[in-house]
């Protein structure tokens, strides 16, 4: 089915906003607390859309620009996955580079935004979140090449797609070990516990929410929204590595992710709720960590 | 499906990162506990044809290597004040990446040594990296109850290459092994709570009067 | 039989002793042990059996001077200990006493094992066994001594057993880790797992036997523990330590590896030779000086082990006196520590007048120690020296000349200084009952009489325990 791959594009992207809420449910559940209803990002989202901006008279275009370019590149990444296990939307050889870089990029912008402003919690939170970018990149590329190894193809459509259902079983604990790397990688990339508590209101703690403080508005939407799809995509990588196992159709696969990003968010929540923020010299330990599972997945299939 | 032996393997080498990795002394023994319990289904993984020697065996090491001597180590530090490693002689992010080097290290050397057939590819190059990874920590960590963890790791990498040579090796000697690792890291123990009360510590570099 | 029980009396003997509550004849009962244990040795030298030994036990011609090493020094040391744990004041020492049978035990099955795991779980036993001697004392450099002792020798016996399943997995024919198959089956070895075993089992042996650079623990372990401890140690555990290398060389000889084992033997003994003289110019304590005096003798040994021919000879001769005489020196100077107190040599002068017994000990361990005539180890000394420059390795005899020479300086710098002198104001002659003499001077005794006249059947297992190492008699 040709369409499957535009409409699964559309359910992500409509469903994104849903996945934090989730985790947060979840995490207020099993804190014994009732929490905020599910949809409460999209009211958030359209709230912010229908206020009024202000931007301070330091800022340049980077300001403006940034928000814009995170969403834009989050949106071009989005079309990289192959959100129904069989074809993506846009996809050549290398895109797995493309994916990561796109995502980069927009961090960057974000973080030339962050310090634009001139102030020094939103530069505070910038070096955090590029310091822990550095761990994290490097677990990510180690992840994907664990799949490129297995499928033998450089294209994330084949990677995560039917060549991955074809090598599943023979190559499974190391698709594991990279699910569970990649696992740890999402919780860095959306600034979540033990990365990041998005729950805390003091900024001397914050990473990622401090660097975004001064951005209000329709700007304050896009990246909360970004942040919403960065989630979605990762936890749609994670999840394919085990949906991939079962070889069902475009339509049934598509399906199959979306209730497994839910599983995925519920799954967010309950680390959220289990462990405490890591001491900030101990996150890079944690990435290298997942590096190591990862590369230790990869020195599996190499041998 | 993987074999099981492979999966137990796997699963030593993540508990060799988890030591590596964690900064608390309990979640240390508690790693070490971990990788005695996987140790000890490893000869029935291994030889399904459970014999009596390799049903002993499994339970010996299940007592001593998962149940007593973790118990025992967390008894001996229970005093001290201080329940967490410093930053060790290479850090931990170094010692992460040590260990990942020394897991690909050992499966790239491991085919090359032509040793004779085991019943599983991954023994070796597993208990080759657990060795080295046993000997990285005994070495580069400060606390004396880290050093101790580290022999544990160390002998216990010796033991999986003793179950790859299980026909050359009778299993009354890795029984025999069994008991000098338990009254090995007994002693250990005793030495370490003797130390914590001496000196308030379990710094071993302060163990410094002693030199010429 | 015999064999067996040789290996388990004491074993028994020392559980029998733990957990027995009266405290009056247990060192009694030690030297009981001693006794029996010395009487199944001589016993063995009676009736040897002249045919290669079959199976996991059984004597052959090194195995029967390391035991006679043990047995001897086991002797005397639970002799001093009739008034050594008098004097220390330790009630009952029922830890002390049990240990040391353990020991027993564990060293007679190093020494009667031909299966090669078998000699390590006795060195390991003996290992452990050790342990809690060294923290007699229990005081913050005693502990810190059993740190440094527990983890070296831990991990160089944990690299022994790694070295010990590399030699089973280079094992094709015969019956795994037997030490007769091995060496019969010689040619069939896959040579790349025997040297990476050789490494290792190198590495774990030499670590206990206390080669450089594997011997740091040494020093403060020999300075802190007990002086008949340390007398053990010195005499009886290094040779057990010895025996495992030794039998590993044996296979290699068989298996013409001489000339790999050749460069690491060398390396190891000359370190160990530099280092002990180094440490010993300048040193302050007696029994740390002795400790050195142990690895430079070690040094030696690994030398001769690599020589080869009359070497081999030489080595199972030094390791004879080498045993001996360390625990005669090291029982002398417990003397001189329960005299004064401490090993600190200022602390003490004039000993000759105060103890003349001890005194003499002193000296004549002295000139032991460092190879003059006529004692033992001059002759052992000078074999090896006269098959290093037969096998074309001057140069090596010449290092060794110098390196002795040097030792020698030190040693008798600091010994003749606490023998001769006066003693301090008010420090009058002191008893000299005879457990503590009689042991350092039956074993002083028999190394001056190996130095004038080795008997032939001596001669004769020596001749073959050379043999086996790859060599012959001079």
């Amino acid at each position: 089915m040709t369409f499957t791959p535009v409409l699964g594009l559309l359910a992500v992207l409509l469903l994104a906003p849903a996945l934090p809420g989730i985790a947060n449910r979840v995490k207020s559940a099993l804190t014994g607390r009732r929490g905020a209803p599910m949809l409460q990002l999209y009211a958030d989202l359209g709230k912010s859309w229908r206020k009024g901006v202000v931007y301070s008279p330091t800022t340049t275009i980077l300001f403006r620009l940034g928000p814009v370019v995170l969403v834009c590149t989050a949106l071009l990444a989005a079309g990289l996955v192959p959100l129904d296990g069989t074809t993506s939307p846009i996809r050549f050889t290398g895109d797995l580079v493309a994916f990561a870089g796109l995502l980069a990029l927009g961090r960057f912008m974000l973080v030339l935004a962050a310090l634009d402003t001139g102030s020094s919690f939103e530069g505070m939170g910038a070096s955090r979140e590029v310091t822990f970018a550095v761990f994290a990149e490097p677990a990510l590329f180690l992840c994907f090449t664990v799949f490129v190894v297995a499928t033998g193809d450089l294209r994330l459509q084949d990677m995560l797609g039917q060549p991955l259902a074809h090598t599943w079983l023979a190559t499974a604990p190391s698709l594991l070990l990279g699910a569970a790397s990649l696992f740890i990688v999402s919780l860095a990339e959306t600034n979540r516990v033990p990365i990041d508590d998005p729950l805390t209101h003091l900024e001397l703690t914050m990473v990622h929410e401090v660097m975004v403080l001064d951005h209000s508005g329709p700007d304050l939407a896009l990246i909360l929204y970004a942040s919403a799809l960065k989630m979605a995509l990762f936890g749609s990588l994670v999840v394919r590595v085990f949906v991939a196992g079962a070889m069902v159709s475009a339509p049934m696969a598509l399906g199959l992710l979306l209730i497994g990003l839910v599983v995925y968010a519920m799954a967010v929540g309950v680390v959220e709720s289990v462990m405490a923020r890591l001491r900030m010299n101990h996150v890079p330990q944690l990435l290298v960590a997942a590096s190591a599972t990862a590369g230790f997945g990869l020195i599996l299939l190499l041998r | 499906m993987q074999p099981s032996h492979d999966v137990l393997l796997l699963l030593v080498v993540l508990t060799n990162f988890w030591v590596l990795g964690t900064t608390r002394l309990s979640s240390m023994i508690r790693a070490a506990a971990m990788q005695g319990l996987l140790l000890a289904a490893l000869p029935i993984a291994l030889y399904p044809h459970a014999s009596l020697h390799i049903v002993g065996l499994a339970i010996g090491t299940l007592l001593v290597k998962a149940i007593v001597l973790p118990h025992f180590l967390t008894r001996a530090i229970r005093e001290a004040a201080v329940r967490r490693e410093i930053e060790p002689l290479i850090g931990f992010t170094a010692s992460l990446i040590l260990g990942a080097a020394a897991v690909a290290l050992a499966f790239a050397i491991a085919p090359r040594l032509e040793l004779p057939g085991t019943p599983s590819g991954m023994l070796i190059p597993v208990a080759l990296s657990t060795v080295i990874i046993g000997l990285l920590v005994l070495t580069t960590r400060n606390k004396a109850l880290t050093q101790v963890v580290g022999y544990l790791i160390l002998e216990n990498g010796i033991y999986v290459f003793g179950l790859s040579q299980a026909e050359r090796v009778p299993f009354l000697v890795e029984v025999g092994v069994l008991l000098d690792v338990f009254a090995g890291v007994f002693i250990m123990g005793i030495v370490v709570f003797h130390i914590n009360r001496e000196f308030d510590s379990l710094d071993s570099a302060r163990l410094t009067e002693l030199r010429d | 039989m015999l064999l067996l029980t040789l290996i388990l009396l004491p074993a028994a003997t020392g559980a029998v002793a733990w957990l027995s509550p009266s405290a009056r004849w247990r060192p009694r009962l030690l030297l009981g042990i001693a006794a029996i244990h010395v009487a199944g040795t001589a016993s063995l030298w009676w009736t040897q059996d002249r045919s290669a030994p079959e199976g996991w036990l059984g004597v052959d011609a090194l195995g029967l001077v390391v035991l006679t090493v043990v047995s001897l020094v086991f002797l005397a040391v639970s002799l001093y200990s009739l008034r050594f744990l008098e004097h220390a004041k330790v009630q009952g020492a029922r830890v002390f006493i049990s240990c040391l049978l353990a020991f027993l035990s564990a060293a007679t099955l190093v020494a009667l094992a031909h299966h090669f795991a078998l000699v390590w779980i006795g060195m390991e036993a003996t290992t452990l066994a050790l342990a809690p001697l060294v923290f007699f004392r229990r005081d913050r450099r005693s502990l810190e001594a059993v740190w440094k002792y527990l983890v070296l020798s831990s991990v160089g016996i944990a690299l022994a057993l790694f070295g010990t399943f590399f030699l089973a997995a280079a094992q094709v024919e015969g019956r795994p880790l037997i030490l007769g198959d091995l060496v019969q089956n010689a040619a069939t070895l896959r040579p790349g797992l025997l040297r990476a075993a050789f490494v290792f089992l190198l590495v774990g042996y030499g670590t206990k036997m206390g080669l450089a650079p594997l011997h740091s623990w040494k020093p403060d372990t020999y300075g802190e523990a007990p002086s008949p401890v340390a007398a053990l140690m010195a005499g009886a555990l290094t040779s057990c330590a010895f025996l495992g290398l030794a039998r590993t060389v044996e296979v290699m000889a068989a298996a013409h590896q001489a000339a790999f084992i050749r460069p690491p033997l060398f390396a190891l003994g000359i370190a160990s030779l530099v280092l002990s003289a180094g440490f010993m110019i300048g040193q302050t304590d007696l029994k740390r000086l002795l400790a050195y005096s142990s690895v430079e003798h070690m040094g030696i040994l690994a030398i001769a082990l690599g020589i080869g021919g009359a070497g081999a000879y030489g080595a199972a001769l030094h390791l004879l006196n080498n045993g001996l005489i360390k625990g005669s020196i090291f029982l002398a100077v417990g003397n001189v520590v329960l005299l004064s107190g401490t090993s600190e040599a200022s602390a003490t002068r004039g000993v000759l007048r105060r103890a003349p017994l001890t005194g003499i000990l002193l000296i004549a361990g002295l000139f032991a120690v460092t190879g003059s005539p006529p004692f033992g180890l001059f002759v052992s000394e000078f074999t090896i020296l006269g098959a290093a420059f037969h096998a074309g390795l001057t140069w090596l005899a010449i290092v060794m000349l110098l390196l002795l020479a040097i030792v020698f300086v030190g040693m008798a710098r600091l010994i003749l200084g606490v023998v001769y002198g006066t003693p301090e104001a008010g420090a009058g002659p002191v008893a000299e009952p005879f457990p503590l003499v009689a042991g350092p001077l039956v074993l002083g005794g028999l190394v001056l009489i190996l130095g004038l006249y080795i008997p032939p059947v001596l001669q004769d297992t020596l001749a073959r325990a050379a043999g086996a190492l790859g060599g012959g008699t001079p």
